[in-house]
């Protein structure tokens, strides 16, 4: 079929599948950071300091409407400019981690809002102090509506870690793009990255929507 | 060298990979909305063959990584004669992937269209054409700009990856301002801000025009 | 709130017949429109006040002020003698700090009218959360503590079920055994039966019927329920564009009200029913 030839396929295939391990790692560390950070950004935006409302607002704006690929270059080239020589994995961590993070702040901002007023009421009644105010009454219930956003951009980050290929952290793409250069055939490389995306992206969003039906069912909430 | 000096001395190639930049968002949206509009319908198809056929599509353009389907089609498809040359290939490819995303918009807006407006075109003795153009599709519109100004976004920024497969645009221009001045800082903190420009200042305030006159043209403002 | 010093306000309520809440020429501005205007009112220790009157009158804020829920723009509120949103400082009363606040609002609980029950808790875990993790007490003693009460309120049997399984009145039930389980000094009911389906109504004003008659609680409620407040109350104050046009017992302010306005609510109000 079109030249396919499946003697390469199966030659190159252990290679792409150890570079998946590392667009995972990707993905899995990217994700924990942005999963933090986020939190951090929403909930700067919500402290009585209208200035750092204001200022984290727009840095969230500005991370969010330009291009990944450009902020990776961008962290991964400033640094030696001004002597700070960061490796490709970090830079490219430090970029996709602070990139999702403006997407993930946005979701809890949603989840956090989606909570009704008089829930914070009934915690200041009950004298409840801030911090479990937060993390027992509002947290919980702010956490179902965000699942969604939340499972989204895990599986979002997953599909933009090809990007990471351009610092030249060894992920998939990269390893596909050296195995074309190699070999000058790009057919099966190429094909193969885009079925490794589908066969782990399509089962992950479905699972994520089994997760989100059964923390609902946990927190009593459906 | 101080920033105006650099500005002075690049300026014009920021212009010309910005110029390139716009070019490529405008005919991937172009190819977007129609993609979407055509494979959101043919998902609400009673043909079984057809929803099967837009759901691969869609499934297979969000499952996989805009740069894999980039590279596929600029890489590969010549393999099966169909050579794209790299500005039309760039295009295309971020066309297709976005046309997936705005499809599952356009299928959201069209059922969120209540109920009783489908029934009351059916009273009218519509037929299933008229009934879509006439009366439901001009509703979903509407209900559909507002997420469409957050896809048209994405798919500014998703230009920018054609650089890869060396289109001029404005991505390309600052890796290579870069790569010959080292001011890393200067050449690709001004492509931000360019971007940046382009998201803030030009698609939203003109999605925001569009819902306000389209609002207003359905009597909804 | 007033940044300044307050100088002609006691820094503490002294005597015999110290008031539990004293409203001291408080009033609160929501921009340009005043929904309290100087309000001057006491409730004595045990004493229950029901608050009437047409809706925008500022019965409800007179609640919300009380639970801090609302800040206070000028004049001071005591509970138990003590100023409740103002500290002493500065030789005077100054805004209180978050410490100082949150010690005064252990006097007091509240409920809601629509009943904000945390909805990812059972209702035991509902009464219990606040004698735990506010109070300090061991989870044993909250436990049987939380369980009287929604013995009390009759809902013992739904004790581990979650808010979405019961039914408003039942809800409200739990949420004034959530209140009570904190041991206030000042109960506060805003409109606590104004969401509620009218076969329900009756499951909640019981309890409050025997709060009153079995507990000697301070307690203000608002509420539109006249027969009701005509039964229970002590005092009942009728509220009129942000002041009281006039206040007695239930059986002179319904039976034989003085002011023109009160006539025209209460008679209204009886058309409506």
């Amino acid at each position: 079929m079109f030249d396919w030839r499946w003697d390469f396929t199966f030659e190159i295939l252990p290679r792409l599948l150890l570079a998946t391990v590392n667009t995972l790692m990707a993905a899995g560390a990217g994700y924990a950071i942005a999963v933090v950070l986020g939190l951090v950004l929403a909930l700067a935006q919500r402290t009585p300091y209208r200035a750092l409302t204001y200022a984290v607002r727009e840095l969230v704006e500005f991370i969010r409407s330009t291009p990944l690929v450009l902020q990776i270059f961008f962290v991964f080239y400033v640094g030696p400019q001004f002597g700070i020589r960061l490796a490709p994995w970090t830079a490219g961590m430090i970029a996709i981690g602070l990139h999702y993070a403006a997407y993930l702040s946005e979701v809890y901002r949603g989840g956090l809002e989606s909570v009704p007023k008089g829930q914070w009421e009934a915690s200041l009644a009950l004298n409840l102090s801030p911090a479990r105010t937060y993390f027992r009454i509002i947290i919980p219930q702010a956490l179902p509506p965000s699942l969604a956003g939340m499972g989204n951009y895990l599986v979002g980050i997953f599909k933009d870690t090809p990007m990471l290929s351009v610092i030249g952290v060894a992920e998939l793409m990269h390893t596909a793009n050296a195995i074309g250069s190699e070999s000058y055939r790009f057919l099966e490389p190429y094909t193969l990255v885009g079925v490794i995306f589908l066969a782990i992206s399509l089962p992950t969003a479905a699972l994520i929507r089994v997760f989100e039906a059964w923390v609902r069912r946990q927190l009593g909430m459906s | 060298m101080s920033y105006l000096e650099f500005l002075a001395e690049f300026g014009p190639r920021f212009v010309d990979g910005s110029v390139v930049t716009a070019m490529q968002t405008v005919l991937a949206a172009a190819l977007a909305i129609a993609i979407a509009v055509a494979m959101g319908l043919m998902r609400l198809s009673r043909s079984v063959p057809v929803r099967w056929f837009a759901t691969v599509y869609i499934e297979i353009f969000r499952g996989t990584s805009l740069l894999v389907q980039l590279y596929w089609i600029f890489f590969v498809l010549p393999l099966f004669g169909i050579s794209l040359e790299k500005f039309t290939a760039g295009f295309v490819a971020v066309g297709m992937n976005l046309g997936a995303y705005g499809a599952e918009l356009v299928r959201g807006a069209i059922l969120s269209v209540p109920k009783g407006q489908w029934e009351a075109a059916l009273a009218l003795n519509m037929s299933p054409a008229k009934r879509m153009i006439r009366v439901i599709f001009p509703q979903a519109f509407l209900n559909m700009l507002p997420p469409w100004g957050n896809l048209l976004i994405e798919l500014l920024k998703g230009t920018a990856l054609v650089s890869l497969i060396s289109v001029a645009d404005l991505m390309f221009e600052s890796k290579q301002i870069n790569s010959t001045t080292f001011l890393s800082a200067q050449a690709f903190g001004t492509a931000l801000v360019i971007y940046y420009v382009m998201s803030r200042f030009v698609i939203t305030p003109f999605m925001r025009w569009l819902e306000r006159v389209m609002a207003r043209k359905m009597g909804r403002a | 709130m007033t940044k300044e010093t307050l100088s002609d306000f006691p820094l503490e309520l002294e005597g015999a017949d110290v008031p539990m809440v004293r409203f001291s020429k408080v009033t609160k501005r929501y921009g340009d429109l005043t929904v309290l205007d100087s309000l001057d009112l006491d409730v004595a220790e045990g004493e229950m006040v029901t608050i009437i009157g047409p809706s925008g009158s500022g019965k409800t804020t007179v609640l919300r002020m009380l639970m801090t829920l609302e800040t206070i723009n000028e004049g001071v509120i005591y509970v138990d003698g003590k100023p409740l949103t103002h500290m002493p400082g500065n030789g005077g009363l100054v805004p209180a700090d978050n410490r100082y606040l949150r010690k005064m609002r252990a006097n007091i609980g509240m409920c809601f009218q629509h009943f904000n029950l945390f909805p990812h808790m059972t209702a035991i875990e509902n009464c219990m959360e606040g004698p735990v993790h506010v109070l300090g007490l061991p989870k044993r003693e909250a436990r049987e503590r939380s369980e009287e009460l929604l013995e009390m309120v009759g809902m013992a049997d739904k004790r581990d079920q979650h808010p979405s399984r019961l039914s408003g009145g039942q809800q409200q039930r739990v949420a004034i055994a959530r209140a009570l389980a904190m041991r206030p000094k000042v109960m506060l009911f805003d409109e606590v039966t104004s969401a509620l389906d009218p076969e329900v109504i009756g499951e909640v004003t019981n309890v409050i019927r025997r709060l009153v008659a079995e507990h000697n609680l301070t307690m203000l409620m608002v509420t539109h329920q006249m027969g009701f407040a005509k039964d229970i109350s002590d005092r009942v104050c009728f509220f009129f564009g942000g002041r009281i046009e006039e206040q007695g017992k239930p059986e002179d302010l319904f039976g034989n009200p003085q002011r023109e306005r009160t006539q025209q609510f209460l008679s209204a109000v009886k058309e409506a029913s």
